[in-house]
Order: structure tokens, then C-alpha cells, then sequence
């Protein structure tokens, strides 16, 4: 029985038993809905609950184990010889397409079951028989991989038969069990509303343990590539000059520093300009104002940053070298090319406006209008309400708006890869070219890198540097925002 | 202001401390406030009452140009003090507002500390010299809300910290501290249980020898037990007006008999 089939069986179960469900409990009260404990689509849901929810678990469970359990078994087939040869994982993948082979020759017709069970190398050239019906394999099918392939189809064709027995099993046991419950006293209302909670805990379960499962990979990976290259110097090594030939010198410095100098001048642009902003429309600007412009400062967040990008990369580029580079209006020679850090920090500031905005704007709302009467009824000016009052009180949100504008600045990619260049260097000149932790992530793990190398490994230490930083940073943030908080309420 | 009625209307108003007249508020197309002329004498307690919606208290933001705050509403009409019109465009609403402090329904202390709160206004306008001086005033002004023995101690604390009682007189102390010759209180009790209730009405009592106080009260017994003077307003119209005494034992107008017998409202 195919996965599909399986899925649509079980939801065709699931409104049977909504169905079932619901009549068995209305007749236990005699068709009167008064004298039911819960409304009677509550008794059909708890029916189709039962049958759907023990189900589906068992069939995500079995998809995830079937595979291992046959790859074990399948695996032990193989002869030392031919793993020597190549590797364990590469002849069972061959094994996995020659068996995908059978089944697509069975399903096209071009081969019996029988046939693909019993077909020899000895008798038949498989490969060309593969060939016929679009199947094509790389080299020619030894006796021991179409051997392995056919047992591991045996075994597939049991476990999916396996897998369909059990499943289909659950959901009729739960329905039954649920269905035979359902009478009017039945508290069918609690029972679904428990059923529905522990399904809102398992989404945010889901969303936890995905960030551990990033963590964890992170770990591993750069555990293993402390183990080729000294951490020291990875930590505290001013020159960057991977070569994938061996010898590679990996220090992290220039980049972090230019991470960060990119993310000052981006936090330098964007939190006076966004604060301002969201003061003025929060505070001053009429209804009519604010309806505009609100949403039109916040199509900027919309914007791919690619397109920043090339904003950064064909505009603000070339304006920066004709005021700053040779021969430019300053008549200073700071500036070489088009791709600086002031160029990068620069665009990215502007892209950061509507994140400290929007935020700061919603926080500075959300203080009672009780607080700027106070003020304006001692006899305080607008501006020194805004400053003493209302600010003061608006702070723990703005430096969370501020700190969440800082980790996007030091995350971000396609900013930095466009617009701050791609040589890594150790320079306090705003105007010079750098590159930043993220744009090396990319580069070491684009192009053809073998993965076991610490050319290619680093990426997942600085990954892992950069998710400490913006983690540490974050740890700062609520600790300063729970220092000064201004209660208000 | 006009020349040739200044003399007349400084000797007219000896004891009238506000003095309004014909004052008309329109909040957009709605006439909240009718033709009000009302004389408030100085030192003394003028209660507002009237039923919900009557406009006593968009009368009292007139006094102290609240309104300006709000875009929709227009205030015509004169309102003085001192003789002066305070709606004349020479006349600065923020440097009213010190002269005219002004105390809320709900207690709203700043999320400052209790120093700070009574600090406010006075390091605004400039008022105390230096550190001694402010703290003299933020003193004084503890003292004179009767709250000084309660939270002399603890000066650095979150004024949001304190009860809704404390906070109230916390607020009073704040409108006090900037030194004002009038104390507009918006139904200053209506958050609070009746003990702190009694401590404020005690308070506006006692703070009646320095200041004019105007208070809007839902409370008629509460009107009666610290005004010495009472307006009552129905439907934005001034209804009456006088000593209070007066006013509760022998109404002169209908609305207001059966207001105060509790025949509505």
C-alpha cells in the first residue's frame, strides 16, 4: 500500500468515525442534544482524534526506523572486498538504485515480480535491461549488489506491508476504542480540548528543538574541525588566507573585526534614523500622515536584501569613491574601489531603518496616554514629555528593538557579499574593502570542497562564533532591559 | 486685553480667582460645553458635579488648556484668572499649565522614582537652584500631600511601587511641587478604596489655605464634605451654582433637586 493510499485511508476512517462518533453519542441521549455533556460534533472529533493521531505517529515512527532497520540488514550482505574498494555508503547506494530499477521495470511492465526476484547476473545483462525502461546505472551490476538489491526490495515490500497492517491497525483499534466511549455522558469537550493542547505543544516543541538540532550540528561539526586545526589559532589569527592546497592560516580576527565595524556603522545609520522616525510618527505626525507614511517605511523591510545589494554595489558604491576616492570631490585618496565596509555598513543601515522604527513605534504607543497627560499637566512641553516621559518608559522595548536590529546587521549575507568586497583584512579605514564572517561561510562551502577539510569545516565554526554572538548578545540585552525597565504599569 | 474694561473687571473680581465667561466647546460637530460663566473664588474648594457626560470635566481641561491637546476640540469664550485671558494668543498653555497643576482620575506616576516624580516639574522650569534647593522642594512637597512619612525612606523607589492611595497623593505632591496658584483634581478619588479616599479628601482640605482647588466629583457626599462652593452641570449647560450648603439643602433649579435626591444621574 503506498504512503498516499495509507494517508487518505486514515483520514477516511477519521470522518467515519466523526460520523459514528457523533450518532452513537446523540442516540445515547435519545436524539436531544440538551441532555449531552458536550456538543456533538465534540464526541465525532473525539472519534476521529483517536483514530487519526495514534496513526500518524506510528506512521512517521516507521517511515523514520524502516530504512535504518534495512540498511542493516541489507548492508551485512556485502563483502569486505567491495567495501575496501570504494566505500560502504557508495555501494549502497548503488545497491538502493538497482532496487528503485526492478521496481520501476516491474511498474513499466517491462519485467514480472517473479522476474525481478529471481534475474541473474549470470543470465541476464541488467544493466541493459535497466537501460530499456529509463533506468540508467553507472557501471555494470555485480551478482552481490543485484543480490543485496533484491533483498532489500524483499524487505521493503515486507515492511510496507508491515507498515500498512499497523497503521490502518491503530486507527481502526482507536476509533473503535473512542467510538465505544462515546455515550451522552461522555466528557467528549474536555477529551478533545486536552487532545488539541498536547498538539499545540508538540508545534512548539518542534520549533525548540529545531534550534537545539542546529546547535547540535553546529557542535559536531566544529568539534571536528578543532581537531585538524589549533583552536588558538583559529581564535586569535589575524591573517585569513584559506588554500584548499594545505597550509591554509584560518584566524578569525578580520573577520569578526569587520563584522562588527560593518554592523556599528549599520546600527550608527539606522537607530537615530529609525527612532526619529518612529518619534515623529508615533507622536507628532496627524492620523492622515502616519497612515502613509507607516507602511511605506516598512515596504523597505520587504526588500530582498539582494536588491540592497546591488543598491549597494551600482549606487552607493560609486557615489562613496567619487566623494572620497582619487580625484573625487574631498581630493583625498581613502577610497580605491566601489566595495568598502562604509559602502556595506552604509546600505545596511538603510535596510535596518524600518526594523528599529516599526518596533519603536508600537513601543512608544503602547505607553499609557495617562503618562503624557501627566507631564503636559505639570507643564512640560511636548519635546520634554517625548524626552523625560514617555522614552524613559518606551526604553526596555527600544534596546529590544536595537539588539534585534544589531543581530540581523551581524547575520546578514548578501549586503556584505555585494557591497564590502571579499579580501580579508585588518584595517580601521571605513573606506577599505573587508569581508565578514557570513560572506566566508558562503565561500568556504561553495565550489568544490572536500568537506573533511578545515578549508571547508571552518564554516561551521564561524557559524557556531557568530550563533555565541548574537546568543551573547541577546543574554545582554534582557539583562540590561530588566536593569532599567520603567514600569508603567 | 481691552483697555477700558481692565479696571472695572479687577475691582468686580476681588475674591473670583477664575473667572469664565460664555466659554462654548465643540469637540468636532458636538457642542459639549453651552454658554458656562462661572466666578471661582480664590482659597477656596469648588466642587463640579453633574451626571456622567455633562461636561464638567471637558470645562475643567479648559481651565488649565488641557483641551489643546486634544486636535478635534475648540474652546470659544474667555476664561480669566487673575484678570488674565488665558486663551489670549500672548499667553504661553505650558507656562499655564505650571500656574494651573492638575490631578487625574486614575493615579498616573511617572515610572520614575518617587524623588524623581516630585522632581519632575520643578527641574523643568528651572525652580531650584541647586541639589539642596530640589531636594527642599521635593521635601516640602511630601510633606504638604502628607506623604512624607510614608516614603521618606525610600526616596529611590519606583513611585509605581506604591499603593492607589499613595500613588494619588504622590500625584498631588507632583502638581504641588511646581508651585501653582490652582489645583484642578479630575474625579481624584474614583480609584480609590475608602480609607485612601478619606486621606485625600483630608488632604484637599487642608491644602485649601494655600491653594484654589476645583474638583470633579461623581460624589455628591464627597462634594459635600470638602467644597465650600458647588456647580452642578447637566447636558453641557451650567445648571447652578453656589455655596454649597445652598445647593444641597435648597436647590433653586428642578434638575438639580432631582439630581441630588438621586431621582437620575
Amino acid at each position: 500500500m503506498s504512503l498516499p493510499l495509507i494517508v487518505l485511508v486514515i483520514l477516511a476512517l477519521a470522518a467515519a468515525g466523526f460520523v459514528l462518533g457523533r450518532g452513537r453519542a446523540m442516540a445515547s441521549a435519545g436524539g436531544d442534544i440538551r441532555l449531552l455533556h458536550s456538543l456533538p460534533g465534540y464526541y465525532g472529533w473525539n472519534v476521529a482524534l483517536a483514530a487519526m493521531i495514534p496513526a500518524f505517529l506510528a506512521l512517521v515512527l516507521w517511515l523514520a526506523i524502516q530504512p535504518v532497520v534495512i540498511n542493516g540488514q541489507v548492508s551485512s550482505m556485502i563483502s569486505q572486498a567491495s567495501i575496501d574498494q570504494s566505500s560502504l555508503d557508495l555501494v549502497m547506494s548503488d545497491v538502493r538504485r538497482v532496487a528503485e530499477g526492478l521496481d520501476t521495470a516491474v511498474a513499466a511492465g517491462a519485467l514480472t515480480s517473479e522476474q525481478a526476484g529471481s534475474i541473474r547476473t549470470e543470465f541476464t545483462d541488467v544493466r541493459d535491461r535497466l537501460g530499456q525502461v529509463g533506468v540508467a546505472l553507472g557501471s555494470d551490476v555485480t551478482s552481490e549488489t543485484l543480490h543485496a538489491a533484491q533483498r532489500y526490495r524483499e524487505l521493503s515490500g515486507l515492511g510496507d506491508l508491515g507498515r500498512a497492517i499497523v497503521v490502518l491497525g491503530l486507527a481502526v483499534l482507536g476509533a473503535a476504542w473512542a467510538w465505544q466511549r462515546s455515550n451522552k455522558d461522555f466528557r467528549a469537550r474536555n477529551s478533545v480540548e486536552r487532545v488539541v493542547r498536547w498538539i499545540l505543544i508538540a508545534a512548539a516543541s518542534i520549533a525548540v528543538l529545531t534550534t537545539v538540532g542546529i546547535a547540535l550540528s553546529l557542535i559536531f561539526n566544529t568539534v571536528e574541525f578543532f581537531r585538524l586545526y589549533p583552536a588558538a589559532d583559529f581564535f586569535f589569527g589575524l591573517t585569513w588566507s584559506p588554500s584548499f592546497g594545505g597550509g591554509s592560516e584560518l584566524g578569525i580576527v578580520p573577520l569578526i573585526w569587520a563584522t562588527l565595524y560593518i554592523s556599528l556603522i549599520a546600527l550608527a545609520v539606522s537607530v537615530p534614523v529609525g527612532l526619529f522616525a518612529a518619534i515623529y510618527l508615533s507622536e507628532y505626525a496627524t492620523p492622515a500622515v502616519r497612515a502613509v507614511a507607516k507602511p511605506l517605511l516598512e515596504v523597505l523591510a520587504g526588500i530582498p536584501t539582494i536588491v540592497y545589494g546591488l543598491f549597494a554595489l551600482l549606487t552607493v558604491g560609486p557615489l562613496l569613491v567619487d566623494v572620497f576616492g582619487n580625484g573625487g570631490l574631498l581630493g583625498v585618496n581613502w577610497m580605491a574601489g566601489g566595495t568598502a565596509v562604509m559602502t556595506a555598513g552604509l546600505v545596511m543601515g538603510i535596510m535596518l531603518i524600518p526594523f528599529v522604527s516599526s518596533l519603536s513605534d508600537d513601543i512608544i504607543n503602547a505607553v499609557p496616554q495617562a503618562m503624557r497627560d501627566g507631564s503636559l499637566g505639570l507643564g512640560a512641553t511636548h519635546s520634554e514629555t517625548v524626552k523625560q516621559v514617555i522614552l524613559p518608559a518606551a526604553l526596555p522595548g527600544i534596546v529590544g528593538a536595537i539588539l534585534l536590529a544589531a543581530s540581523r546587521a551581524i547575520g546578514e549575507t548578501m549586503i556584505v557579499v555585494l557591497g564590502a568586497g571579499a579580501a580579508a583584512k585588518l584595517s580601521l579605514n571605513p573606506f577599505e574593502a573587508m569581508t565578514t564572517v557570513t560572506a566566508k561561510i558562503v565561500s568556504q562551502l561553495t565550489g568544490d570542497a572536500d568537506f573533511a577539510s578545515p578549508e571547508a569545516l571552518v564554516a561551521f565554526s564561524l557559524g557556531m562564533t557568530l550563533f555565541v554572538v548574537t546568543l551573547g548578545l541577546n543574554i545582554f540585552a534582557l539583562y540590561i532591559v530588566r536593569k532599567y525597565r520603567e514600569q508603567y504599569e | 486685553m481691552n483697555q477700558m474694561t481692565k479696571p472695572e473687571k479687577v475691582a468686580a473680581m476681588n475674591e473670583a480667582k477664575i473667572s469664565a465667561e460664555k466659554v462654548q466647546v465643540f469637540y468636532g460637530d458636538t457642542h459639549a460645553i453651552k454658554d458656562v460663566s462661572i466666578r471661582i473664588e480664590e482659597k477656596t474648594v469648588t466642587a463640579f458635579i453633574g451626571p456622567s457626560g455633562c461636561g464638567k470635566s471637558t470645562f475643567l481641561r479648559c481651565i488649565n488648556r488641557m483641551n489643546d491637546t486634544i486636535d478635534v476640540c475648540r474652546v470659544e469664550g474667555n476664561i480669566l484668572i487673575d484678570g488674565e485671558d488665558i486663551y489670549d494668543p500672548k499667553v504661553d498653555p505650558v507656562q499655564l499649565r505650571a500656574k494651573v497643576g492638575m490631578v487625574f482620575q486614575k493615579p498616573n506616576p511617572f515610572p520614575k522614582s518617587i524623588f524623581d516624580n516630585i522632581a519632575y516639574g520643578p527641574r523643568i522650569h528651572g525652580l531650584a537652584r541647586n541639589k539642596a534647593a530640589l531636594e527642599e522642594i521635593v521635601a516640602s512637597s511630601l510633606q504638604k500631600a502628607g506623604l512624607w512619612n510614608e516614603v521618606k525612606d525610600r526616596l529611590d523607589e519606583p513611585g509605581t511601587g506604591l499603593s492607589g492611595g499613595q500613588q494619588q497623593r504622590l500625584c498631588i505632591a507632583r502638581a504641588i511641587a511646581v508651585s501653582p496658584e490652582v489645583i484642578l483634581m479630575d474625579e481624584p478619588c474614583s480609584a480609590l478604596d475608602p480609607i485612601a479616599t478619606a486621606k485625600v479628601e483630608e488632604l484637599i482640605d487642608e491644602l485649601r489655605e494655600n491653594y484654589t482647588i476645583v474638583i470633579v466629583t461623581h460624589s455628591m457626599q464627597q462634594a459635600a464634605r470638602v467644597s465650600q462652593r458647588t456647580a452642578f452641570f447637566h447636558l453641557g449647560n451650567l445648571v447652578e451654582e453656589g455655596a454649597t450648603n445652598d445647593i444641597f439643602t435648597n436647590p433653586r433649579d428642578k434638575r438639580t433637586q432631582d439630581y441630588i435626591t438621586g431621582r437620575f444621574g
